[in-house]
């Protein structure tokens, strides 16, 4: 039988792929992007297990505006990131270090 | 529904306007209109600050508590829409001379003040993550807007990146939220969340939240962003990160602590006082290197943030109208100070490096003073009015039982004040230099950085009622 903990785990797990992927990744920043579309989309899981756990309808409307927000916020990115290739002509991410912080 | 749509009036007319003004700079004259925006956008949002200041009563609740507009939320939107105008007007001759003053800056600049006026209203989880991305998803687009630029580009990317991050970590923490308490308005949740009896998936879900929410007020460990962003972007947009969505993600942060944790402070008290500990001493300790005034500014904000959040972390009403006074102080007096810095340049480039303010005392008697004013209120010296803004969090911790918070508050900002009083060492007793600063006659920029400072001492007398609106506006939050 396969219960609410199960889907919260894959969630959970998928979530913290998400953060390591955006820490540890040292090539690329598409990379970076795609893990935060995939923290978006762990929650997302979280949400729609939530909603059918306790049988209650608002957790599947907050996916679809997080669905909705995620697209929006992938198309800004790409936007950025095109800017910052023209000027910088790579998108490699140690070379994101005009400014040290 | 048309009660709950009256209640939202003025965020529906302030998103019509961007709508249309944005539909009216693509039909005519693109770039060449939007001086004229610049000064529309900044009427509209003072004639809505007006009215939401003048005409609101009571607490009222839409769509079914996901929309609250309370006297908390009608004081932070007045401060929120005052100073998005200030800073709109600031900076319009700058980016005017730097060929920067595209018509889509001020469009993006009231959309962003939707999104801040939804934050600090949100009654409910998803009408805040709303507000927030809506606020946040218009500032990475003004931190990136000179796009030819490699420092802006990169400013913008990292803003997005870490933004991004921060989204994340807050939305997981509201589908825990939501899993745990089985709701997500707030309403229902602070039935829920009653200390002792929150359960560890909830205690899961507000440590995300928290997290989430000190991201977008650039509290110490989650302020790596803040720096970056503040050198990179043009200094107008700097000045409008400094001031209004600060004040909206703070007031965000109150909202969520009182209205759905509020029954559990024990709960966040000791997290949101770690926060406030850890970002007033990075913020004094690390500005001591600086010499970019624009980096030194950004570090100042992240101490700044420190104190409020001090205020915030003591989990009375003492405490969040203690915090509402000291980010409108913080707010006035950063507009003074950054109308100062969007003064600074030579040869007509603007320039940021602290040196070269050596014996500007010497050029520019009067605006030296105003900024000596405004640097002394920054540092908390006491006849300006930072120095009351510093006193009233520190007796709220103090009243709260956060002795040892209000004594760290003191030795931080003893330290601050070393960074601040250097820059009033090198405008009055600096090396002599050749070529001093050119004399920039913008009569907005002298008016802003007058007024600012002349608020620093007179607003000592009464702090022009901003405290009896602080008082009431807290009392409808903290019940």
């Amino acid at each position: 039988m396969i219960g609410l903990e199960h889907y919260l785990t894959v969630a959970g797990t998928l979530f913290v792929i998400g953060i390591f992927g955006l820490f540890l990744n040292r090539k690329n920043i598409i990379i970076m992007l795609m893990s935060i579309e995939l923290m978006l989309l762990a929650v997302n899981i979280n949400l729609v297990a939530f909603s059918s756990f306790l049988g209650d309808l608002v957790g599947q409307v907050f996916t679809l505006f997080v669905l909705t927000v995620a697209a929006a916020e992938a198309a800004i990115g790409l936007a950025i990131l095109v800017c910052f290739f023209r000027n910088r002509g790579t998108i490699a991410v140690e070379d994101v270090n005009v400014m040290q912080g | 529904m048309s009660a709950d749509l009256s209640i939202i009036l003025p965020e529906i007319l302030l998103s019509l306007f961007a709508i249309f003004a944005l539909l009216g700079g693509v039909y005519t004259g693109k770039d060449g209109v939007a001086s004229t925006l610049v000064w529309m956008t900044s009427a509209v949002m003072i004639v809505l600050a007006a009215w939401i200041g003048l005409s609101g009563e009571g607490t009222n609740v839409a769509f079914n508590g996901m929309f609250v507009d309370d006297g908390f939320a009608r004081f932070s939107k007045v401060v929120v829409l005052l100073s998005a105008a200030a800073v709109l007007i600031m900076g319009e001759g700058y980016m005017r001379t730097r060929g920067l003053l595209r018509f889509e800056y001020p469009i993006l600049i009231a959309l962003s003040a939707v999104g801040m006026m939804m934050m600090v209203s949100a009654g409910d989880l998803m009408s805040l993550y709303m507000g927030l991305e809506l606020q946040s998803l218009a500032l990475y687009v003004v931190a990136s807007l000179r796009r030819d630029s490699v420092k802006s580009t990169e400013a913008g990317l990292k803003y997005f990146v870490l933004g991004a991050l921060s989204s994340g970590l807050l939305l997981y923490g509201a589908s825990l939220v939501y899993g745990y308490a089985g709701t997500t308005v707030f309403s229902g949740i602070i039935q829920t969340a009653v200390h002792g009896e929150v359960s560890l998936g909830l205690l899961f879900g507000l440590i995300f939240l928290i997290s989430g929410l000190a991201f977008k007020v650039s509290a110490v460990p989650f302020h790596m962003w803040t720096p970056d962003v503040y050198e990179g972007a043009p200094t107008p947009v700097t000045a409008f990160f400094a001031t209004a969505p600060k004040m909206a993600a703070m007031c965000l942060f109150a909202r969520v602590m009182h209205d759905a944790f509020g029954g559990a402070v024990a709960d966040w008290q000791q997290i949101v006082a770690l926060l406030s500990l850890l970002s007033m001493f990075l913020g004094a300790v690390a500005a001591i290197g600086q010499t970019n005034i624009k980096r030194l500014m950004a570090y100042s904000s992240i101490a700044h943030m420190g104190y409020a959040l001090m205020g915030l972390a003591a989990g009375t009403v003492l405490g969040v109208e203690a915090m509402l006074v000291y980010m409108a102080i913080y707010i006035t007096m950063n507009i003074g100070t950054f109308a100062f810095i969007l003064l600074m340049e030579k040869d007509g480039q603007p320039v940021t490096d602290i040196a070269s303010l050596n014996m500007y005392a010497i050029a520019q008697p009067g605006r030296a003073f105003a900024m000596l004013v405004l640097l002394f209120s920054l540092a908390g010296v006491p006849p300006m009015l930072g120095f009351f803004g510093k006193l009233y969090v520190l007796r709220a911790a103090y009243d709260a039982g956060l002795a040892w918070l209000a004594i760290a508050g003191v030795i931080a900002s003893v330290i601050g004040a070393f960074y601040y009083l250097r820059i009033v060492f090198y405008m009055y007793f600096g090396e002599e230099q050749a070529d001093g600063l050119d004399v920039n006659k913008s009569p907005i920029l002298w008016g802003f950085l007058m007024a600012s400072a002349a608020i620093m001492v007179f607003g000592i007398i009464n702090m022009f009622g901003v405290e009896a609106a602080a008082t009431a506006a807290a009392a409808t939050l903290v019940n």
